[in-house]
């Protein structure tokens, strides 16, 4: 009866669990991390090689062309987000006008429309034969030579769809950091003789300075990580010079350095995330039990909240999303058939499944380095993490160069001994394309599942232990359960980014193999905006789904969380 | 039969820092023991070295004769028979309490399982919450899930953490005498951990004091407190001062108070330095006694007095007085010293003498 009697084993099993310092655990855990930083890390140890023939004509001709138009979108776009996020920000979490309660999660909805859909629809409402250029032509009788259209496929365009999508991540920061402002500090600031606007001047908006810096890090490194929506515009960045680079002239290695110089970019604004992030928590004004009170708006300045808030969603959301309905009422009886559906199949059983496999690594890391906390395996996992915010152009690149490398030479090698050819046994298979969305979105996993996880006391695990349960058996049966509801939500998010995912998935998918976001993206630059509609559409749909778990978290955040 | 627990020449280390030194304790039955001693003094991880959670850098750890714990190899927790309670719990919030007492029953049938978990429900008197979640109960009901489910799967020996802190005063009292009933009706021997001597009194028939990682005694509560071992000991349990005093003739020894015939430590000769421990309920205060001294602060209890007297030195000692004698302070007090258990150390070394004759004062 007693369920356990076994005898002490002698010898043996402790060698592994203390003695050597290596256990199955920490060998686990460093392989899965070494093996998912392997694509950043071939990036830059091949950039690190002599530059060639292609990369010296690459930095007398257009490379001055890529950092010019590369660092333009991402100032821009940072802008333009601040311009719409701050204020939208600041309404909805300190003000009362009419429509707040709706405003406060529908400004999230633009997150759902990837920047390359937005552009497309931007494109077809905007262009010579499209409804606005259509109604004013006819509305004052002008022809083509009457009146000058400001041209949307150009560099101010992109940076004004990105902006329009982007700037939900900026807004929920912001809103997070006025939401946290004490009343106090504000009372004070009033009972010295602050007006509301000098309020918000130098108290407001200073105190949530760190999280408004990170918030634009992100998103002007999803602005930098962008290749749909300039790649449709023609504007020449880095992004679309490593395809020109890999695709037309053919070079790895130049490619890779251009990828290196792109991921430079990335990571200084990264560091200046994290730093701000850091900051941002210092930057806490006591507790949040006492929020101020609303400032009610009264008179013409309620409705001109009501229309900040409004523009945006419009813009971000409405019209596209529209624009969007229109098409495929148009166009889905004959581009919804079997291949439709033989492609969404392809895009769900992909991000599904790349969702899952994230989520059990996120939890073999997160729970490895729990087990095993000593500094070898926190470094592993830290790497392991280096995918977080590289574009997708450049993870592709670094998981290509290494699985080309070992195709090559089994190949050879089996030439030689075996007398036969191997061919291409990884490259261009599924399994780099799940690899690198692992490389690519596991960083994201791994911070919820972290997170999670510090959130169950140690003791939890003890008990476990003392009650009969092996470190696999505490996880199964009391992590898992215990973080049920986050990791869900962090399936859902890897799901819809993995079905966003264009760049990699265009460079590394099987010959053949098309998914949804492929095929709007081919469709879109055959110049058959409408026929991509209902592919788009499909996309945006299931983006809505983390929309609706944020805005719940968000409305529930004034409850703790689990223990 | 070997012993119960049995721990040997044990080392702890967080390299670098040893937080346990060459500790030996022996626990021949199935009792119950505690180890007491301020924070940080180690405890906690002696705890969690014979739970299986710290490996050990030297020494052995056995349990009924079975060896757990040795330099290089440790017994993994899931393996030992040995429970634990937590000072937070650790209740698993997602599990049923049922559940949660039925966690450590993996492997048993399930209709032995129902029987267990139905049996220590009515134990711990929760027969009516079984289906309830650990949030959706009190304090005191809590800490019974938790003393349940550590008990389910028969563990011979019980580690409690300072399970008890957390709770009010008199509740914490009347649990601790509850666990102690329980633990004794269920043949579970237990070990606790505790800064509180009045708790580890309460529940334990041996305590061992340790302090700065070592062990300094491990005995009976009543020779802890008129036995101590040494000096640290003597501070550490009930409250007392340590009065100077030097060897004269004939194993006398002078004080303040005048010659006392307590028997010196082994080795002293005449002429050394040595202290006396006077705890307050040696003090008897009697106004007819000719040695008056002053009253430097006094502290109301209830049914006495805890009186801090001066002497003249400056020396200042400990009077327990029946509370309808009521001084002022600056009163000069007479009391004489009765004292039963002689304790007395060689100033600057923590040699003992407990073996001597109650020879009051004169």
């Amino acid at each position: 009866m007693p369920p356990y009697t076994n005898p002490p084993p002698q010898g043996g099993r402790g060698f592994w669990s203390l003695a050597a310092g290596i256990d199955r655990w920490t060998v686990l855990v460093v392989g899965l991390a070494m093996l998912l930083a392997l694509p950043v890390l071939t990036v830059f140890l091949t950039a690190l090689q002599p530059p060639g023939e292609v990369w010296r004509h690459l930095a007398d001709t257009v490379l001055a062309d890529y950092v010019l138009n590369s660092v333009t979108l991402m100032i821009g776009v940072g802008v333009g987000t601040l311009l719409i996020g701050v204020p939208t920000a600041w309404l909805t979490a300190t003000c009362e006008f009419p429509g707040r309660r709706g405003f406060e999660w529908a400004l999230l909805l633009p997150m759902a429309i990837p920047a390359y859909i937005i552009a497309y629809t931007y494109t077809g409402l905007l262009d010579f034969a499209g409804p606005v250029q259509t109604f004013l032509r006819l509305t004052f009788g002008w022809t083509r030579q009457d009146y000058a259209f400001p041209e949307i496929r150009s560099l101010p365009g992109a940076i004004l769809m990105l902006a329009l999508v982007l700037y939900p991540y900026l807004y929920l920061l912001a809103q997070a950091a006025f939401l946290e402002q004490s009343a106090a500090v504000l009372e004070v600031s009033r009972s010295l003789g602050a007006g509301s606007w000098r309020r918000f001047l130098t108290i407001t908006l200073p105190l949530a300075r760190p999280s408004l810096i990170a918030g634009m890090s992100l998103v002007q490194m999803e602005a930098l990580a962008d290749y749909g929506t300039v790649q449709y515009f023609g504007v020449s960045t880095f992004t679309t010079g490593i395809f020109r680079v890999w695709f037309g002239m053919n070079d790895a290695t130049a490619a890779a350095q251009l990828a290196a110089l792109l991921l430079l970019f990335v990571l200084t604004l990264l560091v200046l995330e994290r730093l701000s992030r850091r900051q941002a928590r210092f930057h806490h004004t006591g507790q949040r039990t006492q929020r101020p009170p609303r400032l009610r708006l009264s008179g013409w300045r309620r409705w001109l909240a009501t229309g900040a808030c409004l523009l945006p969603l419009l813009l971000g959301f409405l019209i596209p999303a529209g624009q969007l309905i229109v098409w495929t009422w148009r166009t889905a009886p004959q581009v919804v058939d079997d291949r439709f559906l033989e492609l969404a199949g392809h895009s769900l059983g992909l991000a599904g499944g790349a969702a899952l496999l994230i989520l059990l690594l996120a939890l073999l890391l997160g729970y490895g380095q729990r087990l095993r906390p000593r500094p070898v395996v926190r470094l592993a996992v830290r790497s392991a993490g280096l995918g977080y915010a590289a574009p997708g152009t450049v993870l592709a690149i670094g998981v290509m160069l290494p699985f080309a490398a070992i195709d090559r030479n089994v190949d050879s090698w089996a030439r030689e001994w075996l007398g036969l050819s191997t061919g291409l046994l990884f490259s261009g298979t599924l399994f780099t394309l799940l690899f690198a969305y692992c490389a690519r979105f596991l960083p994201a996993a791994l911070h919820s599942v972290e997170a999670g996880l510090t959130r169950i006391r140690p003791s939890m695990d003890d008990a476990a232990r003392a009650l009969g349960a092996e470190p696999h058996g505490v996880l199964w049966r009391v992590h898992i359960p215990i973080l049920r509801g986050s990791l869900l939500t962090a399936l859902l998010l890897v799901f819809v980014d993995a079905l966003k995912e264009l760049p990699a998935t265009l460079i590394l998918r099987p010959f053949n193999f098309n998914t949804l976001a492929v095929r709007a993206f081919e469709l879109a630059s055959d110049e058959r905006l409408a026929d991509s509609a209902s592919f788009a559409l499909a996309i945006v749909l299931a983006g809505i789904g983390p929309v609706i778990l944020l805005s719940r978290a968000i409305s529930r955040s004034d409850h703790a969380p689990l223990p | 039969m070997p012993p119960f627990l049995e721990l040997t020449d044990l080392d702890i280390a967080y390299p670098p820092r040893k937080v346990i030194r060459e500790v030996s304790l022996i626990m021949h039955c199935a009792g119950i023991g505690c180890l007491l001693g301020p924070s940080g003094c180690g405890k906690t991880t002696l705890l969690r070295a014979i739970a299986g959670f710290e490996p050990v850098q030297q020494g052995l750890i056995r349990l009924e004769g079975v060896e757990l714990s040795r330099a290089g190899w440790t017994l993994p927790p899931e393996q030992r028979r040995i429970g634990l309670m937590f000072q937070d719990l650790a209740l698993f919030p997602h599990l049923t309490v049922a559940d949660n007492i039925a966690f450590g029953l993996r492997g048993w049938k399930g209709s032995e399982r129902r029987a267990r978990v139905s049996d220590l429900l009515r134990l711990v008197e929760l027969a009516d919450f079984a289906k309830r979640y650990p949030h959706q109960l009190s304090g005191g009901q809590q800490q019974r899930v938790a003393l349940a489910r550590a008990l389910a799967p028969r563990p011979r020996l019980l580690l409690l953490d300072e399970p008890f802190s957390s709770l009010d005063v008199t509740l914490r009292e009347d649990l601790a005498r509850e666990v102690r009933c329980i633990l004794l009706r269920e043949g579970t021997g237990g070990l606790l951990v505790s800064h509180d001597q009045f708790e580890a009194f309460t529940f334990a028939d041996e305590i061992g004091v340790l302090q700065e990682g070592r062990l300094r005694q491990w005995d009976t509560a009543y020779n802890l407190y008129h036995r101590p071992a040494d000096r640290v000991v003597a501070d550490f349990i009930g409250q007392g001062v340590l009065l100077p005093g030097q060897v004269g003739e004939q194993g006398r020894v002078n004080t303040e108070l005048g010659d006392v015939d307590g028997k010196p430590p082994v080795g002293c000769v005449a002429g050394d330095d040595v202290e006396i421990l006077v705890r307050p309920d040696d003090v008897i205060h009697d106004d007819a006694s000719p040695l008056q001294v002053e009253v430097a602060e006094r502290a109301f209890r209830g049914a006495e007095f805890l009186y801090t007297l001066k002497l003249p030195s400056g020396a200042r000692l400990l009077c327990l007085a029946p509370s309808h004698h009521n001084h002022a302070i600056g009163q000069r007090i007479g009391i004489r010293l009765d004292i039963d258990h002689w304790v007395m150390f060689r100033r600057n070394r923590a040699v003992s003498c407990v073996e001597a004759p109650p020879v009051p004062a004169s």
